[in-house]
């Protein structure tokens, strides 16, 4: 008997983390909703165009990102949180920092917002006339750009680890970081320039700083004198700051190479 | 768009998104069997995640066609519209700024709602709380990075009106923050800084790029690709700034009324 609703109670887990989700996809759309309400019927004062399609794609979106979430929850994050640790601890520093760099590159290559934004990208690249404008074109740059920024993660995570094992301080990474943007601003095309500096703050959502956090805190707190929370953060802050000097490289190869 | 289209579509974005999230299970599996040398704990939920995790994101990467981008542009569109922002009167040749202040407002009002909703920021600001024992509350932090977000993408929207590079406004913002870093509580460093990618949420992101486009589709002489993005790098930036004043205004006070 008891052993029965045990089964039915792990059953119906996924439910409710389910339910919870779609709750939570609901609160990040509502405001926005109300927002545009607002404005549409208080100083636009007119029908909003296309309502049908929006409200099914908004649907879509609720439904996907929760069962997204879910995903993670039940199946990547438990295994990649045990494994972060368990390599942390297990001390040997090759395969942490092999680890890192995977992570950081496998996770941003699946980030929704990343996808969402190179798609975005390549759209008013073709219009533009930067790239030709037919399918195949736009997927490669579109492509090109979400390697590189995984790519950038990547190596963020890498030198974020490396800093943790030797206790660097993190604002002069950081500060050099921004004076390394500053002069390849200059030399960058002006039309990679908007899209780098926003891709620094689109690689921190969804999939990438859960596991990466785990990862850093799970490595500063098996070293003396290390603060985990201080540390797990100086992973971000660095995985936000890399893609903008990649990107910008990116350009100066895609579009004078 | 009817039902078959529909599945067809989700079925081929199914297949691409396959290709996206295959690395991340690949790292997964091939370090717990290589370096870990355990077999899989759980491996029947992790097949399951891994599946939620497949339909999920390619509901989401539709849905972000037909919603998303749409909604951004519309709006962008709507507001930018000569006949709306000048009536019967007719656009004067050349873009005027002032004429542009419901996009202002509006992108300032969005970014506002959607952070101060924004459940990540609700954790770190309980945390921070019980932290600084008291000092910093809950919602002085969410009113903060909210006012931040909201300037950003309001003085965001204002430049790609008005055309202006980009960098400035970076090369600037940073420059306060380095000041402010040297001045503020150092406690709050590390969570000032945290806080500008704490907001760019997964729905928030393609809503705001498409607005940023999309105004700089509309706005005369405006080109997408020189002034379209930028929005979320000053929604990342601004936070930073009013929360190192905030914390910095709270000790300030605190200070006083001990004195």
């Amino acid at each position: 008997m008891s052993e029965r609703t045990e089964r039915l109670r792990a059953l119906f887990r996924p439910l409710r983390f389910f339910g919870r989700n779609l709750l939570g996809s609901c609160r990040d759309l509502i405001p926005i909703v109300g927002v545009i309400a607002v404005f549409q019927l208080a100083v636009l004062q007119t029908p909003f165009p296309a309502l049908f399609e929006v409200l099914t794609g908004l649907f879509l979106v609720i439904l996907g990102l929760s069962l997204f979430v879910l995903g993670l929850e039940i199946g990547l994050f438990p295994i990649g949180e045990a494994m972060a640790e368990a390599l942390a601890f297990k001390g040997s520093l090759f395969w942490l920092l092999v680890f890192g760099f995977g992570l950081g590159f496998s996770t941003t290559v699946a980030e929704p917002a990343l996808i969402a934004v190179t798609q975005q990208a390549s759209a008013v690249a073709a219009e533009g006339g930067l790239i030709e404008a037919e399918p195949h074109a736009m997927g490669s740059y579109a492509m090109g750009l979400r390697l590189t920024v995984a790519l950038s993660v990547g190596i963020a995570i890498l030198l974020g680890l490396f800093r943790i094992l030797k206790g660097w301080p993190l604002h002069f990474l950081i500060i050099g970081g921004y004076l390394l943007v500053l002069v390849m601003t200059s030399f960058a095309p002006r039309e990679i320039i908007g899209i780098a500096y926003d891709s620094g703050g689109v690689t921190t959502s969804t999939v990438t700083v859960p596991l990466v956090t785990a990862l850093g805190v799970g490595l500063a707190s098996t070293i003396r004198g290390r603060n985990p929370l201080v540390d797990g953060f100086g992973l971000i802050a660095l995985a936000s700051l890399m893609p903008i000097l990649f990107v910008m490289a990116f350009g100066m190869v895609f579009f004078h190479g | 768009m009817n039902v078959m289209d529909l599945l067809v579509s989700l079925t081929h974005t199914l297949v691409l998104t396959f290709k996206d999230v295959l690395p991340v299970l690949l790292l997964l599996v091939l370090f717990q069997l290589a370096v870990v040398r355990k077999p899989l704990p759980n491996w029947k939920r992790m097949a399951a995640g891994f599946v939620f995790v497949l339909i999920g994101l390619a509901l989401f990467l539709d849905g972000l066609e037909t919603a998303l981008f749409p909604i951004g542009k519309i709006m962008a569109r709507q507001l930018s519209d000569p006949a709306f922002l000048y009536g019967s009167e007719g656009a004067p040749a050349r873009a005027e700024w002032t004429a542009y202040g419901w996009v202002y407002l509006f992108g300032a009002l969005v970014g506002f709602a959607t952070t101060i909703a924004e459940p990540a920021l609700i954790a770190v600001a309980f945390k921070v709380n019980q932290v600084s024992r008291g000092a910093i509350r809950e919602w002085g932090l969410r009113l903060a990075v909210a006012f931040g977000v909201a300037i950003g993408i309001g003085l965001g929207t204002f430049r790609i009106v008005t055309g202006t590079p980009i960098y400035l406004y970076i090369m600037a913002g940073y420059a306060i923050v380095v000041v402010q870093t040297l001045f503020a509580p150092r406690e709050i460093i590390p969570i000032a800084y945290d806080s500008g990618g704490v907001t760019t949420s997964t729905v928030t992101v393609p809503l705001v790029a498409a607005l940023g486009i999309g105004l700089s589709e509309t706005v005369p002489g405006r080109n997408p690709a020189l002034d379209g993005f930028g929005l979320i790098a000053f929604a990342s930036l601004f936070p930073m700034m009013t929360v190192m004043g905030y914390a910095q205004l709270a000790s300030w006070l605190a200070k006083r009324r001990v004195g």
